[in-house]
């Protein structure tokens, strides 16, 4: 049975960890010691790291588009927020599951709007239940704070031991420690027979069924996980800034979503991380170079990587890298390119 | 005899125009039975209302007995119908590995496994080990499908259907677009399948019907025109008029 074991090494050949994605998550943990006095922005590419993994879950494997994936990132700040500032629940881990999972329900609601329709509709459905959610926020400001918001959360110390502190540090390991449990997690699904039929879903919908996979099944079961990502995120973003306002809800923060997944690319797990490395690092770069006009720039990036071709550019960028690792290890691929951005 | 697979009075409408016309068929256990017309007949119409992709307007569809008419299309797939079909309908970026592999993991019903890695289980791997090399596969198997030459995208197409183990497999034009050079592999596989699966073959190629059907039924405008052993539909004057028709047509 040779051929039996043969399959079986290079079935799980993308699943095996490569040298690159060990270096990728030791260099992400190095910053949090070198950079002592950069934790808030660093945090926040966490926040939008996970944020955006959570869109490549359905975007990049499921083939499912959303313009309003704030919707449960909004949902989960909102939920943290309201848990802290009404000492419902203090500690601020099982504060964040409990965001993440009611952020969850919500994707499972509405998850059976957005499988319906094709890409057209599903822009438009998810992009409808984030605006509701946000008129919603603002209608009922007895809870929401409406338009200011809610103020004066105050978190407690992490397990009752570790405290926040003014600096972020704590924050940044604390979001470090989520994002990447998370990411084991994903990585672990994606590469599941689960994880595979949501790409032979993605690619030819037709044929899924026809091999037997519950097509709506499997989409409602992406996107309800998802949800729970997007919500963790929001939480996160609640607990590390002691804020959550409208702004959680807003049309951009979907939007910046999509533009950090064009940049880092989709269907690699990967690309949401370090699209929102990139994406921040522009950002910051373009806005101290014309405060007013950063977004023209940007812009101008976006026009580049859709013309161009993001695989190109990945080749380019990490020809030096993956030149050093086949001298080291013999092995190509830093990072592997997305199979689906052809 | 057992029926392996029944339509009664089976009855299809786009608007106005009726696309299937009371079409009552019943295709035997075991049987090699091929469904051929003239083009527009109506022949991939009646493949998408067994495999459950468009719903009949009346009539019923059974399968080894059981009425499956409002099944959806996977679940008739693990009651034991598959289909390939005229067209490839693969997944570009996945690999032939992965795609047999999936068919396979989703009949043992592992489909749904989201913790446990695709791999690491010896009974899915040992049946795609199989397949592949029963369909020439193996040296491609980590090749992404959009890649492969289209004879071997073809062999993938049926393999895929033969990975869910069915009991009736319906064959759509299975050598349709395959060059010549790349044709024997193709009727060799379709000619070695388990006589105990039961083959409806809807076919142009006369040369692969006559050769493989014991059983054809003629399909003209949605009806049923006559049905019968090789010999007696190769006779019939009624058939030789339809396609010797299209012929002048085409001419």
């Amino acid at each position: 049975m040779s051929a039996s074991s043969d399959v079986g090494y290079h079935a799980q050949r993308q699943a095996r960890w490569h040298y690159g994605e060990a270096a990728f998550w030791l260099i992400v943990l190095a910053c949090g010691f070198v950079f002592p006095t950069r934790y808030l922005i660093m945090t926040d590419i966490l926040r939008l790291a996970l944020f955006a993994m959570s869109l490549d879950l359905i975007l990049g494997y499921a083939g499912i588009v959303s313009l309003g994936h704030a919707a449960f990132f909004g949902v989960g700040a909102y939920a943290a927020g309201l848990l802290a500032l009404h000492g419902i629940i203090n500690e601020p881990v099982l504060a964040l599951v409990v965001a993440g999972l009611v952020a969850m329900v919500l994707g499972f609601a509405t998850s059976f709007l957005v499988i319906r329709g094709v890409d057209l509709t599903r822009l438009m459905v998810t992009l409808g239940i984030a605006l509701l959610l946000e008129a919603l926020a603002e209608r009922f400001s007895n809870i929401t704070g409406g338009t200011d918001g809610l103020q004066g959360i105050e978190m407690q110390p992490i397990f009752g031991e570790i405290p926040f502190d003014m600096f972020g540090k704590t924050g940044f390991f604390y979001s470090l420690a989520v994002l990447f449990l998370l990411f084991l997690f994903a990585r672990r699904v994606v590469h599941s027979p689960f994880g595979l039929s949501l790409r032979a879903i993605k690619n030819n919908p037709l044929r899924a069924a026809a091999i037997g996979i519950p097509v709506n099944r499997r989409l409602i079961a992406i996107y309800t996980l998802a949800a729970f990502y997007a919500g963790i995120a929001g939480a996160l973003f609640t607990q590390t800034t002691a804020i959550a306002s409208l702004d959680v809800f807003a049309f951009e923060r979907s939007a910046d979503l999509m533009l950090v997944l064009v940049i880092g690319g989709t269907g690699y797990l990967y690309g949401g991380l370090v699209g929102a490395v990139l994406f921040r690092m522009l950002q910051e770069l373009f806005s101290t170079i014309t405060p007013q006009y950063w977004q023209f720039w940007i812009g101008l990036v976006l026009v580049v990587i859709v013309l161009v071709g993001r695989q190109r550019l990945h080749r380019w960028v990490l020809y030096v890298p993956n030149l050093v690792i086949r001298q080291i290890a013999g092995r190509k691929a830093v990072v592997a390119v997305p199979e689906s951005d052809a | 005899m057992t029926i392996a697979l029944e339509t009664q009075n089976l009855e299809k409408q786009f608007g106005g125009l009726r696309v299937t016309r009371d079409l009552s068929l019943k295709i035997e256990q075991g049987a090699r039975h091929a469904l051929i017309g003239p083009n527009g007949a109506g022949k991939t119409t009646v493949i998408n209302q067994l495999t459950g992709v468009l719903k009949p307007n009346s009539g019923r569809i059974l399968l080894e007995g059981q009425d499956i008419t409002d099944l959806p299309v996977h679940k008739r797939v693990l009651r034991g119908l598959s289909r390939t079909f005229q067209i490839n309908q693969l997944y570009p970026d996945l690999t032939p590995l992965e795609t047999i592999g999936l068919a396979v993991s989703e009949r043992l019903g592992h489909g749904g496994d989201w913790w446990r890695r695709m791999g690491t289980r010896s009974d899915v791997n040992g049946e795609i080990a199989d397949l592949l090399t029963r369909f020439h596969l193996l040296d491609v198997m980590n090749e992404q499908t959009v890649t492969l030459p289209y004879g071997k995208q073809r062999l993938l197409e049926i393999a895929v259907a033969i990975a869910g183990k069915p009991r009736v497999l319906l064959l759509d034009e299975p050598a349709a677009g395959v060059p010549e050079s790349e044709r024997h592999d193709i009727l060799a596989v379709v000619g070695s399948l388990p006589r105990d699966v039961t083959v409806l073959l809807i076919e142009h190629d006369m040369d692969l019907v006559f050769s493989f059907a014991d059983r054809i039924s003629v399909l003209v405008s949605g009806a049923l025109l006559t049905e019968g052993p090789p010999e007696q539909v190769a006779r019939d004057p009624q058939v030789k008029a339809v396609y010797l028709g299209e012929e002048a047509v085409n001419v």
